[in-house]
C-alpha cells in the first residue's frame, strides 16, 4: 500500500465515521461541526483523486461559509429536539420497514449493475483531455462554455429563491425609525441644541 | 453560444428579460400599484409569443450541442402552456386586487415558472430537465404560499415544497443510476445505448423519475399533495395550479420515455398504465366525498392526469397524439371551469361551498348553463368537446392492444360522472336556499362563456387540433 491508499482509507472512515455522528449527536451544535469534519475529509477525498479546485471550493464553500451559517441558524432557532425525536420515534418501526427493503431493492438494482458498452467513452466524451488543461480551466470550460445554458438557468432559480424570500417576508413598517442621510446632514447644530442655565437651588 | 443557439431560445431569452426588465420596474416604480399593469403586460407578451412560436417557426433544432431541443411536440406544448397562462392571468387580477392580493411579483413569478415550463418541454438532457423542473417548482411552492397572512396557503405552499423537494431527490437519484448506467445524460445519447436486455438498474433509475415526474402531475399514488395545495392556495393561484404546469409536467413524462427510454418500451408501458389506472379510479371515488369545489377540481384534476397517462402508456405516436389533444382540452375546461369559481361569493366574500350552488339556475340562467355544459364536458358526455379528449385517448390504448386499460377508463369515466352530474343537479334542481352570488369581470365571463360554446362548437372538427397533434407526436416518437 502507498501512502496514498493509507490517506484515502483515514480519509474514508473519518467522512463516514462524521456522517454518523452528524446524525447520532444529541446537540445540534455538535452536529454541525461533525458536519465539518464531514467536509474537510471529504476535500481530502477529492485532493487524492486529483481534484484540487473543487477540494479548496469545498473548504471555502461548505466549511467557510454554509457550515457556519448553519451554525448560526441553530443556535438562533429555539428547537426542542428532544420532542422532535420523540416524535419521530413513533413512527421509527415504519419507516425502519420501508427503509430495508428500499436497501434491499436497491442492492438487487447495484448488486446486478452493468454498465452500456459505449458509456465509459461517452463519460469522458465530456470533459476536455485531463493531460492538456488543468482542473479550474476544464470545469471553467464547461460551466461557462458547454453548459452556458445550465449556468444561466440555474441563476434564474436563484433569482426565484431571492424574490420568493422578500414576496414571503418582507413587511413594510410605519413605526420603524430609519436614518435619512441627508436629513442628518442638513441639521443646524446651532438648532439642535439650546443652554439652559438653571440656576442652583432652583429647578427648572 | 452560436447565432444558432440563441435563435432556438429566443422566447425563453425574450421572456427572462422581460421578468427581469419587470422586477426592476416594480420595484423602482411604485411597488403593487404596477401589478395590474404587469399582468396585462404579461400575458400580452405571453400571447404574443404563442403567435411567434406557433407561426413562426418551423423544422427541428438543437441547440447548445443538444441540451434543447425545438421541435413541432415542444412548440405544441409551448403554446398551451403560454395561452393558457396568459387566460389565468387575466382572469386572476380582477380576484385579487380585490381581496389585495395582488403583489407586483405575482407576474414575475408566473413569468419565470413559464419559462421553466417551457425549458423542461424543450429538454434534450436530463440536466436541462432538471433545471427547467426546479425553475417551474420554485416559482409555484412560493404563489402558494402568496397569501402569507392565511394559515392554509402558508400550510399549501410548505406541503407543496416539502413533497415536491423530495420529488426532485427521487428524480435525481433516478438519473445518476440511468447516467450510471449510459454515461452521459443526453437523451440522444441514452437512446443509442439500450440494447438486448434492460439491465435492473437502469429499470429501478427509470421508475425512481417517473415516479417523481407522476408527482408533478400529480397522479395517484403520488397525489396526496393535491387537494391540501389546491384548497389552500389562492383561487387564481389554483387555477394557475391546475392548468400549465399539469401540461409541462406531462408533456415531460412523453418527452423523457420517448426521447431517451424510446428503446424499450416494455419497461414504462406499464408503468405508466398502473398510474393510470390508480389515478382514474382514485380521482372518480375520492371525488364523490367532498364539499368543497376547490377539492372536487384537485381529485377532477388527478383522474384527468390519469386519462392522459392512458394515451402515453399505449406508447404509440397516436397515444401521443391523443394524450396533446386531451391535455389542450383538459387545460381549456379547467380555465372555463376556474373562470366560475373566481366568481363565486357571498357578501364580497370568497366561497367554495357546494351546496351554495344551489338553485343557482334562477339567478343567472345564462351562467347557470354555461356551467352546466363545462360540467357534462368534465365528465366526458357527449357531445362536449371533454368526450372526444376521453374517446381519443382510450382509442389508442385500444390500437395499441390494450382494451383493459381501455374499459377500465370507460368504467372509472361512468363513476366519475356522478359528482359532476351531483353540482349540475344542484344548479338546476337543489333545495331551495339563497345561492351563492356570481361577482364577474367582464374578462371572466368572456373565459367561462367563451370555453362553453368552445366545448359545444369545438365538435364540428376540434378546431383544427387534430392535425398539428398528430404532427407534434410524429415529431417525439420515430
Amino acid at each position: 500500500m502507498t501512502v496514498a491508499d493509507y490517506a484515502f482509507y483515514a480519509f474514508a472512515i473519518v467522512v463516514v465515521a462524521a456522517g454518523l455522528m452528524v446524525t447520532l449527536s444529541r446537540n445540534p451544535v455538535h452536529s454541525v461541526l461533525w458536519l465539518i469534519l464531514a467536509f474537510l475529509s471529504s476535500a481530502g477525498l477529492f485532493v487524492l483523486l486529483g481534484a484540487e479546485f473543487v477540494a479548496m471550493l469545498l473548504i471555502i464553500v461548505y466549511v467557510g461559509a454554509v457550515a457556519v451559517l448553519f451554525l448560526f441558524v441553530v443556535m438562533m432557532l429555539d428547537i426542542d429536539f428532544a420532542a422532535l425525536k420523540g416524535e419521530i420515534a413513533r413512527y421509527m418501526p415504519l419507516g425502519l420497514l420501508i427503509g430495508v427493503v428500499l436497501l434491499m431493492q436497491l442492492s438487487l438494482g447495484i448488486g446486478a449493475w452493468v454498465q452500456a458498452e459505449g458509456a465509459m467513452g461517452l463519460r469522458q466524451a465530456v470533459a476536455p483531455e485531463m493531460d492538456q488543461v488543468e482542473n479550474t480551466r476544464a470545469l471553467g470550460l464547461l460551466i461557462y462554455d458547454k453548459y452556458l445554458l445550465l449556468f444561466q438557468l440555474s441563476g434564474l432559480i436563484l433569482l426565484v429563491a431571492m424574490i420568493g424570500a422578500i414576496l414571503l417576508t418582507l413587511r413594510h413598517r410605519k413605526d420603524v425609525k430609519r436614518q435619512n442621510v441627508l436629513h442628518q446632514m442638513w441639521r443646524d447644530p446651532a438648532k439642535a441644541m439650546e443652554l439652559k442655565d438653571v440656576k442652583p437651588g432652583q429647578g427648572l | 453560444m452560436t447565432a444558432v443557439d440563441f435563435n432556438t431560445i429566443l422566447p425563453e431569452f425574450l421572456l427572462a428579460a422581460f421578468a427581469l426588465g419587470a422586477l426592476m420596474f416594480g420595484a423602482y416604480f411604485g411597488k403593487d400599484k404596477t401589478a395590474a399593469t404587469l399582468v396585462w403586460a404579461t400575458s400580452g407578451l405571453f400571447i404574443a409569443l404563442a403567435l411567434f412560436i406557433g407561426f413562426g417557426t418551423e423544422g427541428e433544432r438543437m441547440a447548445f450541442g443538444g441540451l434543447f431541443t425545438d421541435d413541432p411536440f415542444a412548440r405544441f406544448a409551448k403554446v398551451i402552456i403560454l395561452v393558457s397562462a396568459a387566460c389565468v392571468m387575466v382572469m386572476a387580477q380582477d380576484y385579487m386586487q380585490r381581496r389585495d392580493l395582488l403583489r407586483f411579483e405575482f407576474p414575475i413569478l408566473v413569468t419565470l415558472a413559464v419559462i421553466g415550463m417551457m425549458v423542461m418541454v424543450s429538454a434534450g438532457d436530463l440536466m436541462t430537465l432538471y433545471m427547467g423542473l426546479e425553475l417551474q417548482s420554485l416559482s409555484l411552492y412560493v404563489v402558494a404560499a402568496m397569501r402569507r397572512d392565511s394559515t392554509k396557503s402558508s400550510e399549501a405552499g410548505l406541503k407543496y415544497f416539502v413533497l415536491g423537494a423530495l420529488s426532485s431527490g427521487l428524480f435525481l437519484y433516478g438519473a445518476s443510476l440511468a447516467y450510471g448506467f449510459a454515461g452521459t445524460t443526453q437523451f440522444a445519447g441514452i437512446l443509442s445505448t439500450l440494447g438486448g436486455d434492460t439491465p435492473v438498474g437502469l429499470t429501478i433509475g427509470l421508475v425512481f423519475m417517473l415516479a417523481a415526474l407522476a408527482f408533478k402531475v400529480s397522479a395517484a399514488p403520488f397525489h396526496m399533495w393535491t387537494p391540501d395545495v389546491y384548497e389552500g392556495s389562492p383561487t387564481p393561484i389554483t387555477a394557475f395550479f391546475a392548468t400549465a404546469p399539469k401540461v409541462a409536467a406531462m408533456a415531460l413524462i412523453a418527452r423523457l420515455v420517448h426521447d431517451a427510454f424510446g428503446g424499450i418500451p416494455g419497461e414504462w408501458t406499464q408503468v405508466l398504465a398502473a398510474l393510470a389506472v390508480v389515478s382514474m379510479f382514485l380521482g372518480a371515488i375520492a371525488a364523490i366525498g367532498q364539499r368543497d369545489i376547490k377539492r372536487l377540481m384537485a381529485y377532477s384534476s388527478i383522474a384527468h392526469m390519469g386519462y392522459a397517462l392512458v394515451g402515453l402508456a399505449s406508447g404509440t405516436a397516436e397515444g401521443v397524439q391523443a394524450m396533446l389533444i386531451y391535455m389542450a382540452i383538459y387545460v381549456t375546461m379547467n380555465v372555463g371551469t376556474f373562470a366560475f369559481i373566481l366568481s363565486m361569493e357571498r357578501d364580497g366574500r370568497p366561497i367554495t361551498d357546494i351546496q351554495s350552488l344551489n338553485m343557482f339556475s334562477k339567478k343567472e340562467p345564462l351562467k347557470a348553463l354555461a356551467l352546466l355544459v363545462l360540467m357534462f364536458s368534465l365528465a366526458g358526455v357527449p357531445p362536449m368537446l371533454g368526450f372526444f379528449g376521453k374517446f381519443y385517448v382510450l382509442k389508442a390504448a385500444v390500437d395499441a392492444g390494450m382494451v383493459w386499460l381501455a374499459i377500465a377508463g370507460a368504467v372509472a369515466s361512468v363513476i366519475g360522472a356522478f359528482y359532476y352530474l351531483r353540482i349540475v343537479f344542484f344548479i338546476y334542481f337543489g333545495k331551495d336556499g339563497e345561492p351563492a352570488d356570481s361577482n364577474m369581470a367582464p374578462v371572466q365571463w368572456l373565459m367561462m362563456v367563451g370555453v362553453a360554446v368552445i366545448m359545444v362548437l369545438g365538435i364540428v372538427n376540434l378546431f383544427g387540433i387534430e392535425p398539428v397533434a398528430a404532427l407534434a407526436a410524429e415529431a417525439l416518437v420515430r
